[in-house]
């Protein structure tokens, strides 16, 4: 469909009718008739042909929910989870606080330390999920592609201040060494084709 | 009266009883099921294989429920009513005949609990008199919506008896008794002796009753869900309020028994083709009343009232005119 048929307001000549309804009959004789029309035109058996028609055609809709799941976007965006670097398999977080800055639920709380290797270090990162409205800013705000979304939806709490640690959210470093980290393409990530539409940076001024 | 008899017939009731409870618990899964296929979903699943066991559970849950009289209704009067309605049905089925005689050790068995020379006039009575259970009831329920149930209830009872009980009445004055094996005996000959050839209007006008008589969907207002709640059954919990499907459940399987046994033939000669015709009838006019629920909207309390009175009795009093005419001359 090409924009046109959205963008044109002038709906008079575009295709538009008025349903041909007959007047409501005002007169005994007039209503007899439409009762007389109305109970030998078969409307009722049109009822009972659908029904009929859709139970020997069996095609049934119901996705049987524990067992069954519908796929969901790649782009859902459901409890968050950290990435690792393909490279290293070490964490991709440096702890920047940018997520903890940006969320504008205030669920984020991070805190960091120097480790012995005098290298900035993550110590406590936890998500109040009772409180996160998975609005996306803090996988689009992470430089580093490490805290996006997943695709995570079952979230049971016996209460609403349901927190999430860092170790929960990391992937685990089994499924990494497998080579399964999914990437994920919602906020935050490089879009396709990225690498053409890549420019020098011009420093020649 | 010797005790053979009395034993026999207690033995009848006994199986009636029994088979159509249990029929009326697996009635209810049909409907789950059948309305489920019909749009496009399955329905019970997970009790037992195809949710088959979905009515044992059901029955767990009904059986153990908490019987509670809430404050403020007629207590007597609000326990007795599911019994009515339950105990009327049953009644009503002590004239029908559900199988043709058969013998068995050399014992010959009618398979009708009191074959009464006026069997069609005390299954419609037996089957009146169950209006008292929702009105009763409704009346009895300290809420407004039972009470309109309880108005409504009465209108569509009181209005439709006139109509079956009139459209039944020709058929009778060509079969001339009111026995449903006579009825039956009347069309053995076969389908071209049906009484429904003679009989369209009366056959059709009795059908329709027979959903306003039941309560099933076109005429289902007297516990319209969408409307009323659950009408006269708002206050209800637990058994009793299994008493009252129970009653509407078995109401609809012998109703289908009677529409078969008056215009379809019956089971025919007897024989075991015969019956297993009787059964093939009822299954389908069972399965009707779901079929018309899946299909068909609820109509207004007062146009119910406009069909009875000025469509469905008119022309059901010129049926029994124009039968008188050609059976006189």
């Amino acid at each position: 469909m090409k924009m046109e048929a959205f963008n044109d307001r002038n709906v008079a000549d575009n295709g538009y009718f008025l349903v041909d309804i007959e007047d409501y009959p005002t007169d005994g004789w007039g209503k007899f008739k439409r009762v007389v029309k109305r109970s030998f035109r078969g409307e009722l058996f049109v009822g009972l042909w659908v029904v009929m028609r859709e139970m020997i055609r069996f095609d049934i809709h119901t996705v049987q929910y524990p067992q069954e799941k519908m796929p969901i976007g790649p782009r859902y965006r459901a409890v968050h989870q950290m990435k690792r670097l393909w490279e290293s398999d070490t964490e991709r977080c440096i702890g920047c606080g940018l997520c903890e800055k940006i969320c504008i639920s205030d669920c984020i709380r991070i805190d960091t330390k120097i480790d012995e290797n005098s290298r900035k270090e993550v110590s406590e990162y936890t998500i109040n999920l009772g409180r996160c409205i998975f609005c996306g800013y803090c996988a689009e705000v992470c430089p580093e592609l490490a805290i996006t979304h997943g695709g995570e939806y079952e979230n049971a709490s016996d209460q609403r201040e349901h927190f999430i640690l860092y170790e929960d959210m990391l992937t685990p470093i089994d499924t990494m060494k497998a080579g399964k980290q999914l990437e994920f393409e919602g906020f935050g990530s490089i879009t396709p084709h990225e690498d053409e539409r890549v420019k020098k940076t011009p420093l020649a001024y | 009266m010797d005790t053979a008899y009395l034993i026999e017939t207690i033995i009848k009731v006994v199986v009636i009883l029994l088979i159509f409870s249990a029929l009326a618990g697996i009635g209810t899964y049909f409907e789950r099921k059948i309305l489920a296929f019909m749009q496009r979903r399955l329905g019970p699943m997970y009790v037992g294989p195809y949710g088959l066991l979905q009515v044992a559970a059901d029955g767990v849950k009904l059986f153990t429920k908490e019987d509670i009289v809430p404050t403020n209704v007629v207590a007597p009067i609000f326990k007795i009513a599911p019994v009515i309605t339950a105990a009327t049905a049953f009644m009503a089925a002590a004239a029908i005949p559900f199988f043709p005689q058969f013998t068995i050790f050399g014992y010959t068995v009618h398979p009708i609990v009191a074959d009464v020379n006026i069997g069609i006039l005390y299954i419609l009575g037996m089957m009146a008199v169950g209006l008292y259970g929702p009105m009763l009831g409704g009346m009895a329920s300290a809420n407004k919506f039972s009470l309109l149930s309880a108005a409504r209830t009465a209108a569509v009872f009181i209005s439709y008896e006139v109509v079956s009980g009139l459209a039944i009445l020709a058929p009778i004055m060509m079969v001339g008794s009111l026995s449903l094996v006579d009825f039956n005996n009347y069309q053995v000959g076969g389908i071209s002796h049906w009484i429904v050839w003679s009989q369209p209007v009366a056959f059709i006008l009795f059908w329709i009753s027979a959903f306003a008589e039941t309560g099933r969907t076109p005429f289902h207002l007297i516990a319209n869900d969408h409307e009323i709640i659950d009408g006269f059954g708002t206050e209800y919990s637990g058994m009793r309020w299994g008493l009252f499907f129970i009653g509407e459940y078995a109401n609809m399987f012998f109703i289908s028994f009677v529409i078969p046994l008056i215009f379809l033939g019956g089971f025919g000669d007897g024989s075991f083709l015969g019956a297993m015709g009787l059964l093939a009838k009822v299954a389908f006019f069972f399965f009707f009343f779901l079929w018309t629920r899946a299909a068909w909207p609820d109509v207004r309390p007062d146009q119910l009232m406009w069909l009875c009175w000025k469509v469905l009795m008119p022309i059901a009093v010129i049926n029994v005119v124009i039968t008188g005419f050609v059976m006189m001359f």
